[in-house]
């Protein structure tokens, strides 16, 4: 197992440093020159030279590339254009945020997910089943940024539950998780229900009542760990949307985390943040997919990747 | 030959299907002794019901199939009228199965010392490091070299063989009074198959268990059961001692099972098979199920289903030509 997770780990290397590359092309890839958009549209000449020999635009573009590395590896992403601070700076207060939205829409999916789709497959057909696939659909075909509005209007507007925006307590969690997890949840419930079905009916699902076990050690021990693998696959890929869905859902509750930066970033051309955010979004996709390697491995021990 | 005594008695057991062609029997109002530290063999073709049946002694028949009637009685207890809990208790303890398919019927993502060592930390509270001991103690039972390393693999890494054995010593971990063998050579190969059969033999002496033998091999019978019952439809055709059975079989499906194996000492370019084909399980014909393909049949047999009825030898036989109704057609016509 170690010698695996080791070997999986050094695969992550190549895709870092084509992740690195594309970030990097970014600035190349814009429209225009990026001196002079940093400069501003209206600078004279010489000040956008200043900025182009200030950014190292003048030098070869594998020259640029090694600065950029070498400037990432010590931890300096550039300075925001916008507020003049170092872009880890920018980004750091806020990671953690987007972290924690992340990971608790996914721990709610998932839990939901789970038990709604072992539910399900368990009592195929029956009135349950058909309620939670009904259910799950709705959630599946709601965006997730009418979900947060109509979220705000009946909690916070007409109920006065819960606050419409912020992030800190508890009560500011709630919303926006539920908001970016339920769209997972349904895609989970499905996929576990389906995985389950398949697995229900194998010989070792038998073999494992034949030998005297409880109906709850034949499903949620023998034929779940089964039905997983399917589900890890969707939970990983579910990870990168609900990154991507942090920045709908900070955008809509007013959280200050780094979904709302990029777009910040974004309209007022802060290019360097940009950059920086997407770099992170990218290693965390990265980190994700090693992690559900790993958990696949765990999962099913034939799995190998050499 | 003299009467068993009896460890588990089948009486009138009818499981169903239900399907959307209408209902199949696939066992149909059999009944059955299980003669207790002694081997019986069920022989059959495929789509007798010998599988339902013996899965219908643990109750492990699924949707859409169902027991709709009649009792297994072990020790003067109906299995059928008790709870889940109670059924439990004796699942993989006192009546353990192991079934035809090696390679899918061990879970994939336990190590075969965690699944076996579950049988003891369900039926005897075994804390699981004490389990996976008595696992390896069970895998150098079943004669599993290196069983220590063994138990800490995985099903995959295993053999066909090697992953019967696997399950026998699963079936066996709680000393079970009957192990239940569904075709457990049919998947592996012929020289696996000897070595298996003998280990079941061997370990039934040991343990004195009485096993069912299911199979539709009668060389399997011959090697390691001690009574045989023929099943066709659903329902016992003929029940014997093996030497009775293999020296003068009765029923004419027995007959026809018989000749259809191919002997060395006959110079045949082709197999004899028996006529026809197992009729349709939605539609059974109203007398002997196998009158359609019996060459001995008779108008009664057309009409009239016969019973399993005794015989002097200590037999029993479902056929017309064994009883005086059959001697009063002869003599009528």
């Amino acid at each position: 197992m170690f010698k695996f997770i080791v070997r999986r780990f050094l695969q992550t290397i190549p895709v870092v440093i084509g992740v690195t590359l594309l970030v990097f092309s970014l600035m190349h890839f814009i429209p225009g020159d990026p001196a002079q958009i940093m400069a501003g549209e209206t600078a004279p000449p010489e000040q956008v030279e200043r900025m182009r020999e200030r950014l190292g635009l003048n030098d070869p573009v594998y020259v640029q590339y090694g600065r950029y590395v070498t400037n990432l590896l010590q931890g300096d992403m550039g300075q925001s254009i916008r507020s003049s601070r170092n872009v880890l700076d920018e980004i750091r207060p806020r990671f953690w945020i987007t972290v924690k939205l992340a990971l608790y829409s996914t721990i709610l999916s998932v839990f939901i997910g789970l038990i709604a789709g072992v539910f399900s497959a368990v009592r195929r057909y029956g009135l349950a089943d058909t309620t939670i696939m009904i259910i799950a659909l709705f959630g599946l075909s709601m965006p997730n940024f009418w979900l947060g509005l109509m979220l705000i209007q009946f909690f916070s507007i007409e109920l006065s539950l819960l606050p419409p925006s912020g992030w800190g307590t508890w009560q500011q969690t709630i919303l926006p998780v539920i908001t970016l997890g339920t769209a997972g949840a349904a895609i989970i419930a499905r996929v576990t229900r389906a995985s389950m079905l398949e697995v229900i009916n194998q010989d070792y699902v038998r073999t494992a009542r034949a030998k005297g076990l409880s109906e709850r050690v034949v499903i949620y021990k023998h034929a779940l760990k089964n039905a997983m693998i399917p589900v890890i696959t969707v939970v990983g890929l579910e990870l990168g949307v609900l990154l991507s869905g942090t920045v709908l859902t900070e955008t809509v509750f007013s959280i200050n985390g780094m979904g709302r930066l990029v777009i910040h970033a974004i309209s007022s051309r802060d290019f360097p943040v940009v950059q920086g955010v997407v770099l992170i979004f990218a290693l965390m996709f990265v980190l994700v997919n090693f992690l559900v390697d790993v958990s696949y491995r765990y999962f099913n021990k034939r799995v190998d990747y050499n | 030959m003299e009467q068993p005594k009896p460890f588990l008695e089948i009486r009138n057991l009818t499981t169903v299907f239900d399907t959307d062609a209408g209902q199949v029997k696939a066992v149909n109002d059999l009944s059955l002794v299980v003669p207790e530290g002694k081997a019986l063999g069920v022989v059959g073709e495929s789509g007798s019901g010998k599988s339902v049946m013996s899965m219908s002694i643990l109750r492990l028949v699924r949707e859409p199939g169902r027991i709709a009637a009649g009792e297994i009685l072990m020790g003067g207890e109906d299995i059928l009228k008790l709870s889940e809990k109670a059924l439990r208790r004796i699942r993989g303890n006192r009546i353990s199965m192991i079934f035809q398919e090696p390679m899918t019927s061990l879970n994939p993502v336990f190590t075969v010392g965690e699944q076996i060592a579950e049988a003891y930390q369900v039926h005897q509270g075994m804390r699981k490091s004490k389990a996976l001991e008595r696992s390896v103690d069970m895998l150098r039972q079943v004669g599993i070299p290196s069983p220590e390393k063994r138990a800490r693999q995985y099903p995959f890494e295993l053999s066909g063989g090697m992953r019967q054995r696997v399950m026998i010593a699963m079936a066996l971990a709680c000393n079970p009074s009957l192990l239940i063998a569904d075709e457990p050579t049919t998947a592996l190969d012929v020289t696996i198959q000897a070595q298996i059969l003998d280990l079941i033999k061997s370990l039934q002496t040991e343990l004195n268990m009485s096993v069912i033998m299911i199979t539709h091999n009668l060389g399997v019978v011959a090697e390691t059961c001690d009574y045989v019952a023929v099943m066709y439809c659903g329902k016992v055709v003929e029940y014997a001692d093996v030497e009775t059975l293999f020296r003068e079989p009765k029923h004419p499906y027995t007959l026809g099972l018989f000749n259809s194996l191919p002997r060395h000492d006959e110079d045949r370019d082709e197999l004899i098979a028996i006529q026809g084909a197992v009729p349709n399980p939605t539609n059974l014909p109203t007398g002997c199920t196998f009158a359609p393909r019996c060459p001995d049949a008779r108008p009664l047999c057309e009409q009239e289903a016969p019973a399993l009825l005794d015989q002097d030898d200590n037999t029993q036989v479902r056929c017309w030509k064994f009883t005086e109704k059959w001697q009063e057609t002869v003599e009528n016509t």
